[in-house]
């Protein structure tokens, strides 16, 4: 299978602030990728590296093979981008925008976007800064989609959506999906409506790539691990400890599993992609406020937890 | 026609579930040789996930035999799963309300009897594996 975005030692850097470090990714044609990462991980500053909107501080991004920031021409009519809240032409009116889409792109499809319209009941000749949130989120799909894009970057594309639209919109992307089989990359905070919808997944936290591969491989690699309290580093010598916790009488462990579980004393069960997840971003966060806590030694205890999101704040565009 | 349901919070992986949906209504007779199973974009309308997962499910149902997929028409089911055990599972069903009986006199509650099942079935499933 080809590989349409590839990312090597990708890097950005903001003044003094590293947004992303050193990010290495292949996303092979036709997944759904999912980039999840709490605030400020640096999400927004990958999606627009991949769109050339900014240029590596380090490292390199190549879209269908080529930079999209240096060869815009032959990478930009082939890729649709989302920005974060979908920012609309509010006094355009939605009729405005499919013409202003047509005339500006080459591989537009008129009749999809219109039949789309149709199909989501949205007036067109309405601007488009009075539909509610949930209209104007699905008509800037319908535009990136009407584009007929190899592949489709979306910013926290659900974010301001209540749980209906959110599920309209998505049913949007699936159905384009099994027509088209497009790649996409979506970002995304809310981890309960991926699982259904992405077959990829990506960990950003803290400007590094935590975790990045197959949906399912993921889901089948990682357990989680009950049993009577016990010192871990004889299951820590086999397979790799993502999250501990420990109570008087019981141990719980999520791990990244490297061939079958054989230590009988641990009830293995199955862990879901949110348990998954925030055990990455709980072992980032932990390593990271351990970090500023040696760099902080002599400051007072009341300003050590400086964590993550502070620090990060600064950097999310 | 099954309708699928989804629980994101099972650590069951979606593909999974679909698989298991459907062997569940072959089990207990709901679907039978013949049964279409819904389209790809039916299933989509219905629970909203990606249609790769969907075919996916559907590869494996077809690899173990147990539908068939016509070309531009859908995907049949070809083999029930139900023929085998539905005749003892009403003997089987009266026995273990009879064992559900005497676990109440023996004072356990709703919640201790499913632990003991739970854990009884996953040790039989282990050693059915091992």
């Amino acid at each position: 299978m080809s590989t349409v975005l590839e990312t090597t030692g990708l890097s950005k850097r903001y003044g003094r602030t590293w947004a992303l470090q050193d990010c290495t990714l292949a996303l092979p044609s036709g997944r759904v990728a999912a980039l999840v990462g709490p605030n400020g991980a640096g999400k927004t500053t990958l999606l627009l590296l991949c769109v050339g909107l900014l240029d590596p501080t380090a490292g390199s991004v190549q879209v269908f093979g080529r930079s999209p920031h240096q060869q815009a021409a032959e990478t930009l009519p082939r890729l649709s981008f989302v920005a974060q809240d979908h920012p609309l032409y509010k006094d355009f009116t939605v009729s405005d925008l499919l013409t202003l889409g047509r005339r500006l792109n080459p591989r537009w499809d008129d009749a999809l976007a219109r039949a789309r319209m149709q199909h989501l009941g949205i007036p067109l000749t309405r601007p488009t800064g009075k539909l509610s949130g949930g209209q104007q989120a699905q008509v800037a799909l319908v535009l990136a989609l009407a584009k007929r894009p190899d592949l489709l970057l979306l910013d926290e594309p659900l974010a301001s959506l209540d749980p209906l639209a959110r599920r309209d919109f998505l049913r949007t992307l699936m159905d384009a999906q099994l027509e088209t089989g497009q790649t996409v990359l979506l970002s995304s905070h809310i981890i309960g409506d991926l699982e259904r919808v992405c077959d990829y997944l990506i960990i950003l936290s803290a400007a590094h790539v935590q975790l990045a591969g197959d949906i399912n491989e993921i889901a089948r690699t990682h357990k989680r691990l009950v049993g009577p309290r016990q010192d871990v580093a004889a299951i820590a010598r086999v397979h790799t400890i993502i999250e501990t916790s420990h109570t008087a009488r019981q141990t719980t462990l999520l791990v990244r599993t490297s061939g079958p579980i054989v230590d009988t004393s641990w009830e293995v069960q199955e862990a879901s992609l949110e348990d998954i997840v925030l055990a990455y971003l709980t072992q980032q966060a932990a390593e990271a406020t351990k970090a500023t806590e040696r760099m902080q030694a002599p400051l007072p205890a009341a300003q050590e937890p400086q964590g993550l999101e502070q620090e990060i704040e600064e950097v999310e565009l | 026609m099954i309708e699928f349901h989804l629980d994101t919070r099972s650590g069951v992986a979606p593909y999974l579930q679909i698989v298991q949906q459907v062997k569940q209504a072959l089990h207990l007779g709901r679907l039978e040789v013949g049964d279409q199973l819904p389209t790809v974009r039916e299933v989509i309308a219905q629970i909203t996930i990606n249609p790769n997962t969907v075919f996916k499910a559907y590869r494996e149902l077809e690899r173990e035999g147990l539908v068939t997929s016509r070309q531009g028409q859908g995907t049949f089911v070809q083999r029930t799963l139900a023929s085998t055990s539905l005749a003892s599972q009403a003997a089987l069903r009266q026995s273990l309300l009879q064992w559900l009986q005497s676990a109440y006199e023996a004072g356990l509650d709703g919640e201790s009897v499913l632990a003991l099942l739970l854990s009884t079935f996953q040790e039989t499933q282990k050693e059915e594996t091992a």
